[in-house]
């Protein structure tokens, strides 16, 4: 199975472990990974501040980047959200387009539940001996409709102790934008998000989104809070590398 | 947080009310028991999700052929002896209010909630012609007591302490009272009843017009209602020209979907289905009944397809009690009767010139849709809203600027490449170990916005492209090889 790899501009530049993660996870399961090199982002900072016509120039460049390929997959619920909830709108009157997009949602997937629904593996082998809360973002959730899906892959997860967290479907106050443009209530809720990380008891707080982590991750090194943040695919290619030693 | 907050900025008024913390305490505790309430009361209706399904279709179908219906209400209305009236703009409504009072020569208005008459603000254009206007739902009346705009769409004084409303009450009714929950309701019992035999006209809301029967549905629980549309000679309801549903079995399915939405309950204590007067024969009833039917805006969204659904609204206000910013900032700082997702979308789209900034307090959760009984796609409009934004330059130059900037550079790869080497060197001297807060600290605008509270990445040395040319070569070593420590970990 020929998998083409979207790492999304922020795990491109920032979170490149993510990447590496997920091509493992991957190949262990026998799939071929490319990484078409001309791919940048999926435009969805320009298309959720309202500028459509910036979105669209840069969605029409995904498009052609990733029009050959069999199956994309994204470490990003939000991306992949962008793409199969907005990309139909975004290309509502240019036909041609419309029809690559069509084609472009119909292969393209978020890392979990390319994993599970897909490949339909739950249990990766790894272990990882800690106790672990999962924030479900809101894009992977609501555009989506990834909800189980990572959870599935974490409670096959050897020793690894799953905690509630409450208020789990809450935004954590990223969204873009809007936590520089109204950075104050940003932060008030990314705030209440982590005081719910820590009632919750856990260690590693994870995630599909390295956005939503980033933000959490920022607001807790901030003030100097010890929960660590991590990526799905993070979690699962460290416990399988063994760099989890048992406590 | 009175009106005279108008002029400031979203920016400021959302500032203002971060700092109040008790507002901040109440607003949360009211949405988290409201929203367990309609969890717990959804989760018991078998069907729920059908119910949802039928009321989107049922609303979908009303907007759709809404001059049909409202032609077909207006006529069985004025059957029953009911009088209609249009009004195009709230001018026009206050007008046609204000005509029915002088004819009258009414002194005092006994008014049950209802949001369309705050959107005009009826209340204060009743009181500068000198007519006494009393607020009689139990919330409403703290708030007029207290000159405020609503907190809630549904429980509009949530922001005020048991000892400020005794105060109030205090000032209300010359007297002393305690702050113990009896004696504060029954001071406004005592009040309101006076209110209620002593006025001249009741008005009331309406939360649905039926088209095939000219009736009056309205939804209340604290009796108020009831008091207001039966005991004044004269009752005039206003509502907004959407309110229209077709026939008495829809009623079901909107009977089904608001009380649960909006209080957990599976019916309101009182439902009332109005139609016309009191008939010959009646024992009791207003000697005469007017509706008014306010456009102000409706029509134009009605004909704009990227925003009707809006229209579809019940305003049951359980997009609110999910909105993870009107969390954070309760109702008031909205600045319009209308708060939370539902007001960040209809209020601009009423007052376009004055309240464009809204479409911002959002994240784009979709927390509202998710939690909305007929399906609006709240999150997907206030996008729609954002570009209306940046087609009519409402828009920062520098933010205009740097998305021109950001779509040139991130639809042409070299240029990406560069930019993420640039960038991330950027990164490396301002926010590494060394001289991360001396750094930041300096930044100003956006950046400020995020380093204020929060900690940038670390900084990276190589982009996921980097390491991807090693990735290559491990594939070729071994497909299942996953020892090697490609890129570290952090």
């Amino acid at each position: 199975m020929k998998v083409s790899l979207f790492a999304t501009c922020l795990v491109d530049q920032f979170f490149p472990q993510v990447g590496v993660s997920v091509v493992r996870l991957l190949r262990r399961q026998g799939c071929e990974i490319d990484f078409p090199e001309q791919q940048t982002c999926c435009g969805q900072p320009a298309f959720n501040t309202g500028y459509v016509e910036e979105a669209r120039k840069i969605a029409r460049h995904t498009l052609k980047v990733f029009a050959d390929a069999e199956y994309v997959v994204l470490p990003s619920g939000s991306c992949a959200g962008m793409i199969h909830h907005y990309y139909p709108e975004l290309f509502a009157h240019e036909k041609s387009l419309l029809h690559q997009a069509e084609r472009f949602i119909e292969k393209t997937y978020e890392f979990s539940q390319f994993m599970v629904n897909v490949l339909g593996v739950e249990d990766v082998g790894a272990r990882f001996p800690h106790r672990v809360t999962y924030h479900p973002s809101c894009h992977g959730t609501r555009l989506l409709g990834v909800r189980q899906e990572p959870l599935t892959l974490l409670r096959h997860v050897r020793q690894l102790e799953l905690v509630p967290l409450p208020h789990a479907e809450d935004c954590c106050g990223f969204g873009g934008t809007f936590s520089v443009k109204l950075g104050d209530v940003s932060a008030k809720m990314v705030e209440e998000k982590v005081e719910n990380i820590l009632r919750s008891g856990a260690e590693y707080v994870v995630g599909m989104d390295t956005a939503c982590l980033m933000n959490i991750g920022g607001y807790m090194k901030r003030h100097e809070i010890g929960v660590q943040t991590l990526h799905l695919a993070e979690l699962l290619d460290r416990g399988l590398n063994g760099q989890e030693a048992p406590e | 947080m009175s009106r005279t907050q108008a002029t400031s900025n979203l920016k400021q008024r959302f500032g203002q009310a971060l700092k109040d913390d008790f507002l901040r305490q109440a607003v949360k505790f009211t949405a988290d028991s409201l929203r367990g309430k309609k969890e717990t009361s959804t989760e018991a209706v078998e069907n729920w999700e059908a119910w949802r399904d039928r009321g989107r279709q049922v609303r979908e179908h009303t907007i759709a052929h809404l001059d049909f219906y409202l032609d077909q209400f207006t006529r069985e209305a004025e059957a029953k002896g009911t009088r209609v009236h249009f009004a195009e703009d709230a001018g026009e409504a206050v007008r046609v209010f204000l005509e029915i009072v002088r004819d009258r020569n009414a002194k005092r208005v006994a008014k049950s909630k209802s949001m369309v008459s705050e959107e005009i603000r009826l209340n204060q254009h009743l009181e500068a012609a000198g007519v006494e206007c009393v607020e009689t739902d139990l919330g409403e009346w703290i708030i007029q007591l207290a000159g405020e705009t609503p907190s809630h769409l549904i429980i509009p004084a949530i922001h005020k302490t048991r000892a400020q409303i005794q105060a109030l009450f205090e000032r209300r009714g010359r007297c002393s009272l305690t702050p113990d929950t009896a004696v504060l309701a029954g001071f406004a019992r005592r009040t309101l009843r006076e209110v209620f035999i002593h006025s001249d006209i009741g008005m009331t809301g309406c939360n649905f017009a039926i088209a095939e029967s000219g009736a009056v549905v309205v939804f209340t629980n604290e009796g108020n209602g009831r008091m207001v549309a039966t005991l004044p000679k004269t009752h005039v309801v206003m509502m907004g020209m959407e309110r229209i549903i077709p026939t008495l079995a829809d009623l079901e399915v909107m009977a089904h979907l608001l009380p649960r939405s909006a209080t957990g309950q599976k019916i309101t204590s009182y439902v009332q289905v109005l139609a016309g007067p009191r008939q010959s024969g009646e024992g009791d009833g207003p000697e005469e009944m007017h509706v008014i039917v306010l456009d102000n805006g409706r029509s134009r969204i009605l004909g704009d397809p990227e925003f009707r659904e809006v229209l579809h609204c019940i305003r049951c206000g359980a997009c609110l009690n999910v909105c993870p910013v009107y969390r954070q900032v309760g109702g008031c700082a909205y600045d319009s009767v209308y708060s939370g997702p539902i007001g960040a979308v209809l209020t601009p789209l009423l007052q376009p010139e004055t309240s464009y900034e809204l479409s911002d307090a959002s994240s784009l959760c979709g927390a509202c849709a998710e939690a909305c009984p007929v399906r609006i796609p709240l999150h997907d409009m206030i996008v729609r809203l954002r570009r209306r934004n940046t087609e009519a330059g409402r828009t920062p130059w520098s933010e205009r600027l740097a998305f021109k900037l950001f779509a040139s550079v991130f639809s042409c790869p070299a240029a990406y490449r560069l930019a993420g080497v640039l960038g991330r060197a950027a990164q490396r001297l301002t926010v590494g170990e060394a001289a991360r807060r001396t750094w930041t600290d300096r930044f100003t605008g956006p950046m400020r916005e995020w380093t204020r509270h929060r900690a940038l990445p670390e900084p990276s040395r190589e982009a996921f492209r980097d390491l991807w040319k090693q990735l290559a070569q491990e594939s070729d070593r071994s497909p299942k090889s996953t020892d090697s420590d490609i890129g570290g970990n952090r």
